[in-house]
């Protein structure tokens, strides 16, 4: 699974117009079932609580809907969303209305039959993961014997004519190997490839301390990117996604709360992020109860964090509000138990120790000793059963 | 720049890369170019040139036609510009 909290995109304009912006991007995470284990995955630790999916003629009206509200980017993620085996008609349905269509996949389960299929519909990108350029880190990683069966699958998604952004999360484990990977993604005729440093949340949030690199590390992968970059011009791009506990300031988080992202969860809740479902005391509008309009426009969840009259101190007086928006509000309930508080990656926040000290301890390489926790189903339930309300760590509320 | 690499770069035809779709967007009330999970917003002009911009036109054919269709003389310059920095950015083969 990669990360898409980034920003989309950038209109040319940046100016915010007065009112609220209509969505951009649409994200459409059709199941949480998943062939891979993968130890830094965003989805909720609980996602076994929210298992029910929306059927076919459901995820048609979502599609139709955001379409009408002028999203015109659309993911299909997961999970896998290649478990689904109704992907094709929501592609094709998806294309006629003018969405242009991401497929973001592990690569398991995309046969040749599927790729001419999805070809046929109309899918315009495929985006492939890789856990490591090694099939043992790989396969350890996503706690399957993959490495293989994906190599083959990225032939034959670039044999069918498809553009294919190659996605590798990085963390302590795999930022040694950042080289390797570009060389892979080079050889593999990726038009991009994503470095995207694992962003803790999730799944990656309870195995952060295995997780967390070292500055050093850090250091030297963004040297190797930045050679790699001035070696192969226009070839392949690269995105280099900075793991923001290393920052003094933090990200424009989805470039701002309800601004442009709208995701839709596999049983139909809808949220302003990928993560948003951790936050306490918000309750996610349902697209089987309400319109994607109203939920976009008028639910309070959409609501609570737009603009700037939630801020508190040291965000609300702050000259720099309008650049980073207080960052992250997963990040500040996270670290901070106050999802309205600054994000504590800014070192203007009372908080920022806290980051600090996550990333001393990566450096001192304390925690090696404990195991890493796979997403599999077992974990999940278990995760969910010991919920502990003042326990951030263990992620999403029910 | 030499007479041979001249000559190669006016007989070449631009085009979008495959990874780019440019489409009318209602919402947004422009022409956007899009490509994976991000989109461009473009203004009128780069969207009258970019439209054009489809393998069977020779550049100085682009500018032509871009002058008859507006109406106007000496777009020669800026649509070269355009296309260069459209080159520069990854947009056209």
């Amino acid at each position: 699974m990669t990360d898409l909290s980034q920003p989309v995109a950038a209109a040319e304009s940046e100016a915010q117009p007065a009112g609220v912006a209509p969505p951009l991007w649409l994200l459409a995470e059709l199941t949480y079932r998943c062939p891979l284990h993968c130890v830094f995955c965003y989805n909720p630790v609980n996602y076994t609580d929210h298992s029910s999916e929306l059927d076919t003629a459901q995820w048609i009206d979502v599609l139709r809907e955001a379409r009408a509200l002028g999203a015109a980017q659309l993911g299909f993620s997961g999970g896998e969303p290649l478990l689904r085996d109704d992907l094709e008609v929501l592609v094709s349905e998806a294309r006629k209305l003018g969405f242009y269509t991401n497929l973001i996949t592990s690569g398991i389960g995309l046969t040749d039959k599927r790729l001419d299929a999805l070809k046929d519909a109309g899918l315009d990108h495929i985006q492939l993961s890789f856990q490591d350029s090694t099939q043992e880190l790989n396969d350890f990683l996503s706690s399957t014997r993959t490495f293989e069966l994906k190599k083959r699958v990225a032939e034959a998604i670039k044999a069918h004519g498809f553009p294919m952004v190659l996605n590798c999360v990085l963390h302590r484990y795999n930022l040694p190997h950042v080289d390797k990977i570009i060389d892979m993604a080079l050889a593999m005729g990726a038009e991009y490839l994503e470095l995207a440093n694992t962003q803790y949340y999730g799944w990656a949030h309870t195995n952060r301390a295995q997780l967390m690199p070292t500055a050093e590390q850090l250091k030297e992968a963004e040297a190797v990117v930045e050679r790699y970059r001035r070696e192969i011009g226009e070839r392949c791009r690269i995105f280099f996604v900075v793991p923001d506990y290393f920052e003094r300031r933090p990200k424009r988080c989805m470039n701002g709360w309800g601004s442009v992202f709208l995701g839709i969860a596999p049983d139909g809740a809808a949220l302003p992020c990928h993560t948003a479902r951790s936050l306490p005391g918000l309750t996610f509008p349902n697209v089987r109860d309400m319109s994607l309009r109203e939920i976009w426009y008028e639910s309070d969840a959409f609501n609570r964090f737009r603009g700037f009259d939630w801020m508190k101190e040291p965000c609300r007086s702050c000259d720099e509000k309008t650049i980073d928006l207080g960052g992250c509000r997963c990040q500040a309930y996270l670290l901070t138990q106050d999802p309205a508080n600054a994000d504590p990656v800014c070192d203007k926040s009372p908080h920022h120790e806290s980051v600090i000290r996550v990333v001393r301890a990566a450096a001192a390489r304390e925690a090696n000793e404990q195991p890493v926790l796979f997403r599999n189903d077992a974990n999940s339930r278990r995760l969910a059963a010991t919920h502990d309300d003042d326990d951030p760590t263990q992620g999403t509320r029910k | 720049m030499t007479e041979s690499a001249m000559n190669e770069n006016e007989a070449h035809r631009p085009k979008l890369r495959k990874l780019f779709r440019l489409q009318w967007e209602p919402a947004q009330d422009a022409h956007v170019l899009l490509y994976p999970e991000g989109m461009v917003k473009l203004n009128q002009s780069a969207a009258q040139i970019l439209l054009r911009c489809d393998g069977t036109r020779e550049l100085p054919a682009i500018v032509a036609d871009l002058e008859q269709a507006f109406n106007a003389t000496g777009l020669d310059a800026d649509v070269r510009a355009f296309i260069a920095g459209a080159q520069s950015r990854g947009w056209l083969e």
